[in-house]
């Protein structure tokens, strides 16, 4: 059969010379190459003290995001559900009774939002496919963890905090021209 | 009956004296049949207001072969011999139908997120195949007061689009009609007179045949979007209807009730309220099979058939 590269060899069982056979010059030659590095950059880091610098659109963990009066954007319309190519995402709609319209911004909101970390592949589809801008990916890294029933996130890790300092910054997310195209009155539903 | 013939763009159909322009392209069927949010065949009396299905007839008929000087709506016009239809054919009537449907929008508010019609919405689908992705509009949207028209049926006024369908629901199937359109132009509105529930055997079939979400169940209000359900038909035996109807299911969970729609939105048979709202247990249920689902529909997003 003809050899599809040239860097194939032919193994024969043809009796080894001296040299060969006392093995140690080929024993040098591994440990010098295995002693080389040593002094060779790590590709490694020491990960939680240090950290690697991140692309500003890296898709890390999900982030359901409030808007400026700490509603829940969120409005459970299954778009990114029906956009995720893991089938990852299962949300339960409610209504929103009244005295709730500090929570949630619109009539109806995700009483369930939940997330399989294991099954999401972090394609950033259900944040393209969000119409209420919703959800994000952020810079965070999903911990990892040693049983499989804490991948499914729910509200309580998604939805970030009220608190506007603890507030997850996706603006890297928004340059300055995508909020300049936001400007455009075709978006002002949503407000 | 003697038979008339009539093209429409380009393909000639053979149909009965006093068929509709709308009928006649239905019977070509594809892609010639114009769209229709207020026509129902099943209604007496429907059509002539939604104006999305106006074509252009560039020949009146073979005695008198002038053109019809204005685009004429195809579900109130009756075809005559050698007319000569144009539709998709037509620039101007594409031209219109876009204009038409920017003007269904204008009041239409955009909470496809929150409204459970969304995926089977006709006004969806026709903005989706006719209308601009942007609006041009800055001014306010028209809103109403929301108005509680009963314990199953849930009233959105801000999203109607006047199609009087449900209107002609409730003079033809049901009994006694006690909603109507109230108030005139801009202010006109689907209302009950002195704040009366609309409690009817028939009265759910209003949802069925309303073409945008302003009526909808309130049983299924929120439950699911209707493309994670799964449309299959049953029927049972029911003494008021025929009891055959499509069950929306989500896993072993019936979520909704509705009639047969056909490809064009259309009932095949009303169902009375008890089939629609009262059964949803899978055990009062035959179940026949699954619906076919368009393929380019979102219902049909994740569902995998033969």
């Amino acid at each position: 059969m003809q050899a599809l590269t040239n860097r194939s060899k032919v193994v024969s069982d043809k009796k080894m010379t001296f040299i060969e056979w006392i093995y140690i010059p080929a024993i040098l030659k591994g440990m010098s190459i295995t002693l080389r590095h040593f002094f060779k950059k790590k590709a490694t880091i020491s990960y939680p003290e240090q950290k690697r610098e991140f692309s500003q659109v890296y898709r890390g963990q999900h982030v359901l995001k409030r808007d400026e009066e700490g509603r829940e954007r969120c409005t459970a319309c299954g778009l990114c559900a029906v956009a995720c190519p893991a089938e990852a995402i299962t949300m339960v709609a409610a209504e929103r009774k009244p005295g709730e319209e500090h929570l949630y911004r619109e009539e109806k909101y995700a009483s369930i939002y939940e997330i399989n970390m294991l099954r999401c592949i972090f394609c950033g589809d259900c944040e393209e496919a969000c119409p209420k801008e919703a959800i994000f990916l952020t810079d965070r890294i999903v911990a990892s963890e040693y049983k499989r029933a804490p991948f499914i996130y729910g509200k309580d890790i998604l939805v970030e905090p009220l608190d506007l300092n603890l507030r997850v910054d996706v603006s890297a997310r928004q340059t300055e021209n995508v909020l300049k195209f936001k400007q455009n009155k075709r978006f002002a539903h949503n407000k | 009956m003697s038979l008339i013939k009539v093209t429409i763009d380009n393909i000639e159909v053979e149909v009965e004296a006093g068929t509709t322009i709308l009928n006649a392209a239905r019977q070509i069927g594809g892609s010639v049949v114009p769209p229709a949010m207020c026509y129902y065949s099943k209604l007496e009396g429907s059509g002539g207001y939604c104006r999305t299905c106006l074509v252009k007839v560039a020949q009146g008929s073979a005695k008198d072969p002038r053109p019809m000087p204005k685009l004429v709506p195809s579900c109130r016009t009756t075809v005559q011999d050698g007319m000569v239809v144009q539709n998709i054919t037509s620039p101007e009537v594409m031209e219109n139908r876009r204009a038409i449907t920017e003007f269904l929008l204008i009041n239409h508010p955009l909470d496809c997120p929150v409204c459970d019609q969304a995926g089977e919405c006709h006004l969806q689908d026709l903005s989706y195949a006719h209308g601009l992705d942007e609006t041009q509009t800055v001014e306010e949207r028209r809103t109403f007061e929301p108005i509680d028209i009963g314990d199953k049926i849930k009233l959105n006024m801000n999203r109607c689009i006047l199609c009087y369908r449900c209107v002609k629901v409730a003079d033809q199937i049901t009994d006694h009609r006690v909603h109507g359109v109230l108030g005139r132009g801009d202010h006109s509105e689907i209302s009950t007179h002195i704040l009366k529930a609309i409690d009817n055997d028939f009265s759910g079939n209003m949802i069925d045949v309303c073409p945008v979400g302003a009526l909808t169940d309130k049983t299924f209000r929120f439950k699911s979007r209707v493309w994670f359900t799964k449309p299959f038909d049953a029927h049972r035996e029911c003494p008021t209807c025929s009891g055959k109807t499509a069950i929306w299911m989500k896993g072993e969970e019936i979520l909704r009730v509705t009639g047969r729609k056909d490809k064009y939105g259309e009932v095949e048979e009303f169902i009375c309220n008890d089939c629609r709202f009262n059964h949803k247990e899978i055990k009062d249920w035959i179940v026949e099979g699954p619906r076919t689902i368009e393929r380019h529909s979102v219902i049909s997003q994740n569902h995998y058939q033969k």
